[in-house]
């Protein structure tokens, strides 16, 4: 039993080591994309505090806005202008109609809030979208398809999907643009006093109503490119918004207001299910990548409350 | 040194003395919680290039007078007149943005950033790119952010804070972080410039220091303070004329002498049997 848990799995990895590199390859993607969605949740907790519980809903919305108008016959890019101009409006009007009313309401309420957002999404994408899955556009954005194979050794093969490295690339390319963004240019700064202190950032002279309307864009636009990037893998479907709810072990992982943090988390996350599930599955009948993720948030918690990056929570008395 | 040097004795022609032109006129405020009056009609006046202060007993209603200035709380009565205008309600950035900046009793700094930072986040208002250029963050956007940190680093200077400019303000002393509160509101060049309790809890060196801030503030810069501070010598020192609060009602206001001779202030001060 011991033989089996601790020392085959580690056989097998050295026995085909191309096999290995695959599945930390196939990892390494979903956790990308795990990164992402954590990325808008960790956008909003920073600025307002806030626990958005729709941002998986988001992700969906943000995808099906784009299918949909493509389908509805308007050319591929003028959809992706028309998506990202949707969810400016969305945060516009989450900004005026749910943040607005509700400041300084304790936390749990802003959370039920946007419980209720999610489910207010949910029935206005069907109604306008439809429920049935979707593809993603992934040709008329200019999304790359196909695949390489690279050899390994004698006979090794890793398998690397385009549009997995173009995933991978793109999520990098907006991380670092927006910690760029975040730290160096003033609506980012000011995006940082307002989560630090409220009161400080209107006394010189930052309005709190615009900075959530932009950080709730920020979140728009990263479940935009979600959407588009796990669409293309899989469909656009509401069984996403259920794939989106891994990025909870990812922020426990990482710390709920660490960008950094989102990122490592998510590859941890995406690259530790992976090999998990293919090593140590097989001895409990498979299906651990469903619930393995959850387990490692359960002993981060208990050991490390405040995640890998997040702020130490000190209280001074 | 001497305690609390006046350097408007030194400077050939000071800016900051007081021209007579009133600046922040509060006209008949009250302010109240539910059924508690934290201020019960209170009428004074700030002159362009003086410096307030405003005393009191705790719960005199000092701090709340201040945030009724700067727009963090309407009253229920009363009206304002900053720089000719008459305002009913205002938000607190829209009281920033016309020139009113502050500072807290409690320090408020934004604890995950630099000093640096958080001196450049007072200058938020004299940054006009929009989210767009940000975005961008080249051309304009980038000549504005070097302008402006051109700035903030004459303010780090002039208060003496370089060695601190990288450092998280989370982690600097107290009468540090003071200091640097104090730039951040500086950095907006504000018209009026509110100060809460700037020194409490500082040591006697400490005080020393902000004292000569203060004055080098409102005399080089020509900025009208007004200030809550509890330290009587440093009021009845730096200040031109004090406003005396106390259960939200006025009880004295004018020179620190007038004020030192009042009986009423006296009976605030150390009490007396009714």
């Amino acid at each position: 039993m011991l033989h089996q848990i601790f020392v085959d799995p580690f056989l097998q990895m050295a026995d085909m080591p191309d096999f290995l590199l695959q599945v930390i390859w196939e990892g390494f993607v979903a956790g990308v994309l795990y990164a992402l969605i954590a990325l808008g949740f960790v956008l909003i907790f920073k600025a307002s505090g806030v626990f958005n519980f729709a941002q998986g809903i988001m992700v969906v919305f943000a995808g099906l806005t784009l299918v949909g108008l493509h389908e509805a016959g308007v050319p591929a890019y003028l959809a992706l202008a028309l998506a990202i101009s949707v969810m400016a409006l969305l945060a516009i009007a989450v900004e005026r109609f749910v943040m607005r009313p509700l400041v300084n309401q304790p936390d749990i309420i802003l959370l039920m809030s946007t419980i209720g957002m999610t489910y207010f999404l949910i029935g206005l994408g069907e109604f306008v979208f439809g429920g049935e899955p979707k593809k993603m556009i992934t040709r008329e954005l200019g999304l790359p398809t196909g695949s390489t194979e690279i050899e390994i050794g004698e006979q090794g093969l890793v398998i690397l999907q385009h549009i997995d490295i173009a995933a991978a690339v793109i999520a990098i390319i907006m991380v670092s643009a927006l910690a760029l963004f975040f730290n160096k240019t003033r609506i980012g700064r000011a995006l940082r006093a307002v989560a630090d202190d409220h009161q400080a950032a209107q006394s010189v002279g930052i309005s709190l109503n615009q900075i959530w309307a932009i950080v709730w864009f920020a979140a728009g636009i990263v479940a935009l490119a979600t959407g588009i990037m796990w669409g293309a893998r899989s469909d656009v479907s509401f069984a996403l918004e259920i794939v989106a709810l891994k990025a909870l072990p990812v922020l426990i992982l990482g710390g709920f207001t660490s960008i950094p943090g989102a990122i490592v988390g998510g590859l941890i996350i995406g690259i530790g299910e992976k090999i998990g599930e293919i090593y140590w599955g097989p001895l409990v009948g498979g299906g651990i990548e469903s619930w393995l993720a959850y387990m490692i948030a359960l002993i981060f918690l208990l050991f490390r409350p405040q995640g890998l990056f997040g702020e130490r929570i000190i209280e001074r008395v | 040194m001497n305690r609390h040097v006046d350097p408007r004795q030194a400077l050939p022609q000071p800016d900051g003395i007081a021209t007579g032109e009133v600046l922040l006129d509060v006209r008949n405020v009250s302010l109240r919680f539910g059924g508690v009056k934290a201020i019960t009609d209170i009428s004074f006046d700030i002159r362009k290039g003086e410096i307030r202060a405003i005393i009191g007993p705790n719960g005199a209603g000092k701090t709340s007078m201040l945030n009724v200035i700067n727009g963090f709380y309407t009253p229920q009565e009363g009206s304002i007149v900053f720089r000719g205008k008459e305002r009913k309600k205002i938000a607190p950035y829209e009281a920033a943005a016309s020139g009113i900046a502050r500072t807290f009793q409690n320090v408020a700094l934004f604890k995950g950033m630099s000093t640096l930072d958080n001196i450049m986040a007072g200058r938020t208002l004299a940054m006009h790119r929009n989210f767009f250029w940000q975005l961008i963050y080249y051309g304009p956007a980038l000549r504005e952010e070097i302008a402006n940190r051109r700035k903030v680093e004459e303010i780090i200077d002039f208060l003496e804070i370089q060695h601190i400019r990288k450092v998280p303000v989370g982690r600097l002393p107290y009468g540090l972080q003071k200091r640097v509160e104090l730039g951040r509101a500086l950095a907006a060049e504000p018209a009026l410039l509110l100060l809460d309790e700037p020194m409490a809890g500082m040591n006697l060196e400490e005080k020393e220091d902000m004292s000569r801030f203060i004055l080098d503030v409102n005399s080089q810069f020509g900025t009208t303070i007004a200030l809550i501070e509890h330290d009587m010598g440093v009021v009845m020192d730096i200040s031109d004329r004090v406003v005396v609060l106390d259960y939200g009602r006025k009880i004295g206001d004018g020179t620190p002498e007038e004020v030192k001779s009042s009986q009423e202030v006296i009976d605030a001060y150390l009490g007396v049997s009714h």
